[in-house]
């Protein structure tokens, strides 16, 4: 009986240490170096792996950090300076201040609800409806309302507004991490500069028919009078395919345009309302539009 | 009764405006003719502004490959060439007519003599064909002139006549048989003879014992033409469907029915292409059916393409009833809801169907039970169950290699879901992600 308990214990001790040898020379030959400062760079990212970087995930992004051994070119949105000065001083290089940016909604929620010329109860996906026709407000260029961009936020930082049907931007949730704007189909959704206080000042508008086309399906469209850019001081509007684009970089906010804009296309946002008439603060959306 | 395979449904057929004789609709005073009536490139207009017009007057001509004629379906004056808002509210190149008169090409036989001798060769039928600006009238408006053109070391066996109409409420095509027998059997002669096959089959549901006597008795004349009753199931006049049933072939996934020998053309057609060899007529005049259960009287017309919704509902009906829910062109199953009724109507649109309110209304979408009824429903053998997963789930890879490319868009499976679920929409979403996906990696 011990000699039966011995004759086990040695034979599974042999095989054990047979193999313990062979892993030990495996492991050596298919060792995998990896950067230890990886791990670090990923552990100070948000980890939300919302893509807005262009990489698949916060682990590739800090990947593609450290094999770069600078910052040029890659930017963390959702993280923001913060996160791009504890990634910078890890990696040992500068980090660039970015403008923080936020998602804005280039389409005139007032008039989607009353203007509505069909209902649409089809497959609640605007990459649907917009294979099918032109939105219930009959704007082939406005938004659709079925909400893709709600759902392709993992920051809870757009809903849509039950009256209106358009999406509405949570100014303080929103990371700019561009998913609202990827998914939109119509690119309705652009991200733009948050602006000085949040100030900004854009065109919420991109249909691109002729004015009289345009004013007949919502009173709020961009005709593509030109008149802004008349007015604009700073040559920050250009006109092109009837609509006009307020570029976020040159524009100063000085709101000239707003006035001057006779279908009330060009919406400004976070500034104090004005004495005589006074106007409810609009939350978080904003829109410009043109090119795309 | 030879029917298809597998899958398949059976909505109620509401076939009421089967009695209803064809009527002739009045011109309008102004025309709208879109350019891309068919499936492709559109045509290129080839009037200006100021320019006089006669009936059948070549408008827009054909210069891509996929792409067909466009004639005048009116006489007067082109007001303007731009575009204009199709049923979709999507604009699309167009040329407005401002109506004077109605004075024909001098070239169309408008006499009510039918003229049987056909003595073109199958190469000038094919040419004659694109002059006329013929396309498939069975809903996809296909040109005619890229299908009876048999690419080489193809042949054509079997001509396949689709009077199925298996679209519950539609009637047009049962219509013309009733009343354009000898015309549909001539041209289906004609489309015989383009191919050089021996024989030329007519499928027709066995819901329309009239029509399927009247075809059989007018094809006892004519050579090679045999009337095949089928039965009543949906969609029956399917292509890959229709096939199956004739000849018990079967498309494999992803080609086409010239590769299993079969071309299939819609009743319609058959009758277009009658005008257009023997009449010299283009095809400018749609034959389409406007009914609906809430409607005071049912109607078959004669109507010009281009002629609006707005202009038909006035004329058959007065006014659209207050309940109306939906205006659909085509039928219940693969119809689509019109949202711009100032549309001019386009080449193959073959009804203005209006609903009521509570016969169009969706019911509420509630969760997939795996009871597996669309996999019983579908005529192509998917599983649509699946493809609304993967499409929700951004999964288009797997989506393409459980081919839901072969979705015909029947919506056998919408119809049969007990969870309201909108299969068909989903499957037609990832469908378009699958192109997509396809394009970029080209």
């Amino acid at each position: 009986m011990t000699q039966q308990i011995l004759i086990a214990v040695l034979v599974l001790g042999a095989i054990g240490a047979f193999f313990a040898v062979v892993l030990y020379f495996v492991a050596q030959k298919f060792k995998v170096v990896e950067d230890p400062l990886i791990d670090e760079v990923a552990e100070v990212l948000p980890g939300a792996n919302c893509g807005g970087c262009g990489k698949a995930g916060c682990r590739a992004f800090a990947e593609a950090c450290v094999a770069q051994g600078n910052l040029e070119g890659l930017r963390c949105a959702p993280g923001g300076d913060v996160v791009m000065q504890k990634v910078a001083s890890l990696l040992g290089c500068a980090a660039e201040a970015g403008e923080p940016q936020v998602a804005v909604v280039r389409c005139h929620p007032a008039n989607c609800g009353e203007n509505r010329r069909s209902n649409y109860d089809g497959l609640k996906s605007c990459a649907f409806a917009n294979t099918v026709y032109t939105g219930e407000n009959g704007c082939p260029f406005g938004c659709l309302g079925c909400g893709d961009c709600v759902a392709a936020c993992q920051f809870d930082a757009i809903h849509m507004d039950a009256e209106t049907g358009t999406p509405v931007v949570d100014e303080e949730k929103c990371t700019a991490c561009g998913a609202c704007a990827k998914a939109c189909p119509r690119r309705v959704i652009e991200l733009r500069n948050k602006g000085n206080k949040g100030r900004r000042v854009f065109v919420r508008c991109i249909n691109k028919e002729k004015g009289a086309v345009a004013m007949k399906t919502c009173k709020n469209a961009c005709i593509g009078c030109g008149k802004c850019a008349k007015v604009c001081p700073f040559e920050a509007i250009t006109v092109a395919d009837n609509v006009a684009y307020i570029d976020y970089t040159k524009c100063k906010a000085c709101r000239k345009c707003v006035t001057e804009c006779p279908v009330h296309a060009i919406t400004d946002v976070n500034f104090p309302a004005p004495a005589k008439k006074p106007e409810a603060p609009k939350p978080a959306e904003e829109a410009p539009a043109a090119n795309n | 009764m030879k029917t298809f395979r597998m899958g398949g449904v059976h909505p109620e057929e509401n076939k009421i405006s089967n009695d209803a004789a064809i009527e002739v609709m009045p011109v309008p005073s102004q025309m709208v003719v879109l350019m891309n009536q068919h499936l492709g490139a559109p045509a290129t207009p080839v009037v200006q502004k100021g320019d006089k017009v006669k009936v059948g007057q070549l408008i827009g001509e054909a210069q891509a490959f996929m792409c067909a004629n466009v004639h005048s379906p009116v006489s007067g004056t082109v007001a303007k060439v731009e575009p204009c808002k199709d049923a979709f509210g999507l604009a699309k190149p167009a040329v407005y007519i401002n109506v004077e008169g109605d004075e024909w090409m001098e070239t169309i036989d408008r006499t009510p003599d039918i003229k049987r001798e056909c003595t073109l060769e199958s190469k000038q039928i094919v040419d004659k064909l694109k002059e006329m600006g013929i396309v498939g009238l069975g809903g996809a408006t296909f040109p005619a002139h890229i299908k009876y053109a048999i690419p080489d070391g193809k042949k054509a066996e079997y001509l396949i006549i689709n009077a199925a109409e298996c679209e519950p409420y539609l009637t047009s095509d049962y219509r013309v048989m009733m009343e354009h027998a000898e015309e549909v059997c001539i041209g289906v002669s004609i489309l015989r003879k383009a191919l050089g096959v021996p024989n030329a089959y007519i499928g027709i549901e066995s819901n329309k014992p009239l029509a399927i006597a009247k075809m059989q008795e007018m094809a006892r004349q004519f050579e090679g033409i045999i009337v095949e009753p089928l039965k009543v199931k949906y969609p029956q006049g399917a292509e890959k469907q229709l096939i199956n049933a004739v000849t018990g072939r079967k498309v494999p996934s992803g080609k086409l029915p010239i590769d299993v020998g079969c071309v299939v053309s819609n009743l319609g057609t058959a009758f277009a292409v009658y005008e257009a060899i023997q009449k010299n007529k283009p095809l400018i005049e749609n034959i389409l059916t406007v009914t609906g259960k809430k409607l005071p009287s049912q109607h078959n017309y004669i109507v010009r393409i281009g002629t609006t919704y707005n202009d038909i509902i006035k004329h058959s009906i007065g006014e659209l009833p207050a309940t109306t829910g939906k205006v659909i062109s085509g039928g219940t199953m693969m119809g689509k809801a019109v949202v711009n009724l100032d549309a001019p109507t386009v080449k193959g649109n073959s009804s203005v169907l209006v609903m009521d309110e509570g016969e169009a209304r969706r019911n509420p979408e509630t969760a997939c039970i795996r009871c597996g009824k669309c996999m019983h429903a579908c005529p192509m053998g998917l599983e649509p169950y699946m493809f609304s997963a993967l499409v929700k789930n951004n999964r288009i890879e797997e989506a393409k290699e459980h081919n839901i490319l072969d979705c015909i868009e029947c919506g056998c499976c919408f119809f049969s879901c007990p969870a309201n679920k909108p299969l068909t929409d989903e499957i037609r979403l990832g469908k378009n992600k699958v192109r997509a996906m396809m394009a970029a990696k080209k």
